[in-house]
């Protein structure tokens, strides 16, 4: 099944690889704990006792390695000949040809015309180093990352209402203790199995128009029509007032700004939340209850409410209800956002954000440029501005005034943007597109130059988990010969641009040292933080700052229990309004789409589409829909369906569900070509965030006639 | 620039203000309200009168910048000639264009804000048993006073409830100490041995001023007759809300967003939804949609009756969608049907699954009846045939399951169902 792995090559003058490493998991922010191994020749993966997984691991997990030895891996350069196809390359000449087209580019157009598009899934060093290479070999604003489609609505709702964005303020063995926890567009049954395991004691109140795994767990679950959560949460706030149930000792001494948010909630009775959200009077009033009388509770928000055009006004509401329940910044009471990727924490607050600069600080910030530009050796006028978030970056490439050149790193734009038939167009449109990867992603098959990389289980680094932990990423192989890490990809690149090497470590180590100083004195500070305190066991949670001479600072499990991250240590209500989507069902597209995951794969499924125990779990694009909405679309079960917006048309295996709205169907995103759910969303934007309306498209469902022979006419 | 003066200061004409803001409106705007009082939200007056909430609780947000509002201001007539408006003090108010949002006026004893929040004594007769004097009774008792609901026809909210309904929500209301009069007659307040007398006789349009000047009111209700672009005859007159006829908080918004874009410069229409009448009784689902509407023979008509759980409906479908319906202790069928309605989607196919929410039959989880395929853990997409198949080669507990299967050890939640079906399985004979 998986190649020749059982002779790891070891790198000349290195110390010969592990045989075995305790590591995380390459998938999502829980970043289970796993030890590595190997036994006849193939990679072995068994769970540890870490505490977020407590020695459990979903199937994607268990199946990791096979990502190792794909057969496609890439393993050397490939560069787009005069012929139109990608032909391997050497190292040299393919850093060579980027460099210098990178060059012309910048001279023709101004160093704006190079873009640089991060992902989520990298670790802290190289999206520390990768926002670096932007700024100062690049010398350009055009950097933004997919972490914006996943966690920006959140972020930005929890820094309006705490002064700091950490995924969950608390550990997530916290939950374990809760009595009741609000689940607001949050399916971990399905998208991080093992966090369930801190959610069997607690009662589960479930808000998500679909009836997932989790919801089947829920003591309540509530079914908002989609893009009507901030309604309900604005009704939440109401009856959490009306009936008594709001916590004015807390709102008084520990928080700001409560009565705007009330008045905005004022409008939002029980009745007409019903009415809007389609969730019963009842039912909320049971939620508020059951919020409002546990000890201890918690609130957690996921893609479900955040990716919306009104993403972060969502947020913010179900944080001002936290807040009126007394929630946050009390021990074993709390709001947390449940983050998406990997490292969608440390890859949020290290430089690869259009508005950041690392240690979470922002770009427009003057003392913030002073600090970063003496780490950095550079004048602080040297540093660019505020660039356009991800979408619009996207969006703008090959446009007059866009870039014309993209260096993506760890993300396939191509699946996973919205409105991706325009986004694909606008790549096409790019004079040069460079792409990093270690399979040839749909992205990667674009590229003018593909350059092959290390991935999880050949390389040391590390990653901020969901709960703001840093955790080491740690080797057991060497990479394969030919590949090259991300880091010695950036050198080579920055070298060949004019930067002095120094500049560029490979050594991810040394990057972090670097790392640390640059997130001294940040809100997000890792200054305390080292790969020696880590590997010796220590459960550090930013911000750790570092000490000048005493006891080492011991991380910060949990924030806010002595005050909020804002200068007068309170919270902020954020007053917010309920909005429709940007686009509603109508006559010609009758149905809301909603988008989302499944169990078996993770993002672009560019790594799980290629294990064969996952794809034979999940192997093809499918829809999910009412039966009596697929009687009137006149299509069947296990029949295929066409899906249409108003930007594109999805090809889809029909799945008759019950428990599904009538005016609702749900894609997976996860998979490429004409199935790419991706090519049904749009491209309205938070104008908080950036984030995009993955959540909301409206859409038609038609069959497909399939004639005989299995040719399928579209 | 044009003068925008609005007459009533309720939540249309506050979120009317708020959305010219917004929308970019330059002209000035003025405010006339009649109550004292800043803008509040009216529809909450019975969690006042309950005593959920102070008065002071109900205060709207201060009007956007710009707009001036000025309170204890009647309007008492309108020029149209000369576009001005002249109130009870005397004062007058020049417009270019006049938003009528007065509301209604109530014909019993409880509807401003200093009515609600005035202490009432001792035991309290209501009279009225429509929507308000039911909201009303509800509320005193759940304050804790004596209430007895005296309503001259045969049950409360006869107009929009059928017998079996209004009998459910009787009997509800005197399962918590409300003492009901029903039938005939309203009783003279002094048969009714109470303290304090409210009577809650219904509202009407607060539309004199309007018929006054000339405009068009509707015969029956005297509500402004308004066109989707909310305009009365007059066209540099609009109106609306509750003086314009429309039912519920919702309409009213509906219109003042329309408005709003109408008035700076956008095109849109108002396009009412199906009014639907929702109590706010807490504890008790009522709702009756399409009852003043026009009646015509339905395709098909579903009732459900459970009266010893409290729980009844009566559905009128025509054409696949709901054209009449009225519900008691359904909470989730009322909430599904007045999406239905106000979308205008089709009735679903499993009509009990719709009144009772989702399911209707319990999953059959019987380990021993499941099919061998049936996925037991989802997260390792282990099937029960692969768990008994390492049970009967020896793994006997979770902990060799799980090493040899992966059940079990993904989010844990499987974990009672795989021993489930281990215990289910005859134990191989070398064993017994």
């Amino acid at each position: 099944m998986s190649g020749p792995l059982s002779e790891p090559l070891s790198v000349p003058g290195s110390a010969p690889p592990p045989r075995t490493v305790h590591t995380h998991c390459p998938y999502c922010a829980l970043q289970c704990g796993t030890r590595l191994g190997h036994a006849l020749g193939e990679v072995t993966v068994t769970p540890s006792a870490f505490p977020v997984n407590q020695g459990g691991l979903c199937q994607k997990g268990w199946t990791a390695p096979e990502v190792l030895s794909t057969a496609d891996r890439l393993r050397e350069p490939l560069v787009r000949g005069a012929d139109g196809r990608l032909a391997p390359a050497g190292w040299d000449a393919a850093l060579d040809l980027v460099a210098g087209r990178l060059r012309e580019i910048r001279r023709a157009h101004g160093p704006d015309a190079v873009g640089v598009f991060g992902g989520g899934g990298l670790t802290n060093e190289k999206a520390y180093l990768l926002g670096k290479f932007a700024r100062l070999a690049l010398r350009t604003s055009r950097i933004d990352y997919n972490g914006r489609f996943c966690m920006s609505s959140a972020a930005a709702a929890s820094n309006a209402a705490f002064g700091v964005d950490r995924g969950l303020p608390f550990p997530v063995t916290d939950l374990g203790r809760a009595d009741v926890v609000l689940l607001a567009g949050a399916n971990p049954a399905e998208t991080m199995p093992p966090l369930m395991r801190h959610l069997d004691r607690a009662a589960l109140i479930v808000l998500d128009p679909r009836r997932t795994p989790t919801a089947e767990r829920a003591a309540v679950h509530l079914r908002p029509a989609p893009g009507t959560d901030l309604a309900l949460a604005l009704g939440l706030l109401q009856l959490t007032v009306l009936d008594g149930r709001l916590d004015h000792a807390f709102v008084r001494e520990r928080t700001n700004g409560f009565e705007a948010a009330w008045q905005r909630a004022l409008p939002w009775t029980p009745e007409r939340t019903e009415r809007v959200t389609g969730v019963p009077v009842a039912a909320q009033r049971e939620a508020v209850r059951m919020l409002a009388d546990a000890r201890r509770a918690y609130v957690l928000t996921g893609r479900g409410a955040e990716q919306h055009s009104k993403g972060a006004d969502t947020v913010s509401a179900f944080v001002n209800l936290a807040l009126a329940l007394g929630l946050p910044g009390r021990d074993g009471s709390g709001y947390g956002c449940l983050t998406g990727q990997g490292n969608g924490q440390g890859g949020r607050e290290l430089g690869q954000k259009a508005d950041q600069l690392p240690g979470y600080r922002m770009i427009d910030d003057p003392a913030a440029r002073e600090h970063m530009a003496a780490v950095w050796g550079v004048e602080a006028a040297a540093l660019p501005g505020a660039g356009p978030s991800a979408y619009e970056l996207l969006d703008s490439l090959g446009t007059a005034g866009g870039p014309r050149a993209l260096l993506v790193f760890g993300s396939n734009p191509v699946v996973s943007a919205p409105n991706a038939g325009h986004v694909t167009e606008r790549l096409a449109a790019l004079d040069l597109l460079v792409v990093a990867d270690f399979v040839p992603s749909e992205t990667a098959r674009m590229a003018d130059v593909v350059l092959p990389v290390a991935q999880w289980a050949e390389e040391e680094g590390t990653l901020t988990n969901l709960e703001g932990r840093v955790l080491r990423r740690r080797a057991l192989l060497a990479p394969p010969p030919g590949v090259r890490g991300d880091l010695e990809v950036l050198r080579g690149l920055a070298v060949r641009l004019g930067e002095p090497a120094e500049r560029y470590p490979v050594e991810p180590r040394e990057v972090f040292e670097e790392l640390r100083r640059a997130t001294a004195g940040g809100r997000a500070d890792y200054s305390g933080v080292s790969y020696e305190r880590l590997d010796a066991g220590e459960a550090l949670h930013w911000p750790c700052p570092v000490v000048p001479s005493g006891p080492a600072h011991p991380g910060t499990p949990r924030l806010f229990l002595d005050g909020f991250a804002h200068p007068d240590g309170r919270a902020r209500f954020v007053p917010v309004e309920h909005r429709d989507a940007a686009e509603l069902p109508g006559r010609d597209l009758p149905l809301y789409a909603t988008t989302g995951r499944v169990l078996a794969h993770y993002q672009s499924g560019a790594q799980t589409r290629r294990v064969a125990g996952l794809t034979a779990v999940e192997p093809e694009p499918f829809v999910e829909i009412h039966p009596d909405a697929a009687r009137r679309a006149g299509v069947t079960a296990g029949g295929l369906a066409r899906v249409v917006s108003a930007r594109g048309a999805v090809v889809a295996r029909v799945r008759l569900v019950e428990s599904l709205r009538t005016d609702t169907v749900f894609l997976p995103f996860h998979f490429p070509g004409d199935g790419r759910a991706n090519l049904l969303t749009g491209g309205a934007l938070d104008p908080r965030s950036g984030m995009p309306e993955f959540k909301v498209s409206a859409v038609r469902v038609e069959p497909v006639d399939v004639v005989p022979g299995g040719a399928v006419s579209v | 620039m044009k003068r925008i003066l609005v007459v009533g200061n309720g939540l249309a004409a506050h979120r009317l203000t708020a959305r010219l803001a917004a929308l970019g409106h330059d002209g000035p705007v003025t405010v006339l309200g009649a109550e004292p009082h800043p803008a509040y939200q009216r529809t909450l007056l019975g969690s006042v009168l309950g005593g959920d909430v102070p008065a002071s609780a109900l205060t709207l947000s201060a009007p956007p910048p710009g707009v001036r509002v000025l309170t204890g201001v009647r309007v008492v007539a309108i020029d149209r000639a000369r576009r001005v408006v002249r109130c009870a003090d005397g004062t007058r108010y020049g417009y270019d264009t006049l938003v009528l949002a007065t509301g209604a006026r109530p014909t019993g004893d409880v509807h401003t804000l200093a009515d609600a929040a005035r202490p009432v004594r001792g035991r309290v007769a209501v009279v009225g048993g429509g929507v308000l004097g039911v909201e009303t009774a509800t509320a005193l008792r759940r304050r804790g006073h004596r209430v007895v609901l005296a309503h001259g026809g045969p049950h409360p909210m006869h107009r929009h409830l059928d017998e079996v309904a209004g009998q459910l929500v009787a009997a509800r209301l005197e399962s918590w100490g409300i003492e009901l009069r029903l039938g005939g007659y309203v009783p003279a307040s002094g048969t009714l041995g109470a303290d304090t007398v409210l009577r809650c006789t219904g509202t009407v349009p607060e539309t004199a001023a309007a018929r006054e000047a000339g405009l068009a009111v509707r015969h029956a209700s005297g509500s402004i007759v308004v066109d989707e672009r909310l305009r009365t005859n007059d066209s540099s007159i609009r109106a609306i809300g509750a003086c314009a006829g429309t039912p519920d908080l919702a309409g009213a918004l509906a219109q003042a967003e329309t408005l709003a874009t109408l008035l700076t410069g956008g095109d849109t229409r108002y396009a009412p939804l199906p009014p639907i009448l929702r109590p706010r009784v807490p504890g008790l689902d009522i709702a009756s949609l399409g009852a003043s509407g026009p009646s015509g023979a339905p395709d098909e008509v579903v009732t459900f009756s459970d009266p010893a759980r409290g729980r009844y409906a009566r559905i009128e479908i025509r054409d696949e969608r709901i054209s009449r319906a009225v519900l008691v202790g359904l909470p989730e069928g009322t909430a599904a049907v007045a999406q239905l309605s106000d979308t205008g989607r089709p009735v679903p196919e499993d009509r009990l699954a719709l009144l009772l929410g989702g399911r209707t039959k319990a999953p059959g989880d019987d380990p021993a009846a499941m099919a061998d395929e049936t996925v037991l853990c989802h997260c390792n997409n282990v099937s029960k045939g692969t768990v008994v198949r390492a049970w009967q080669h020896g793994a006997r507990d979770l902990a060799a399951l799980a090493a040899t299967t992966r059940a079990t050890t993904g989010c844990g939640g499987c974990t009672a169902a795989v021993r489930a079906v281990c215990a289910a399985l005859p134990v191989p004979e070398e064993v017994g």
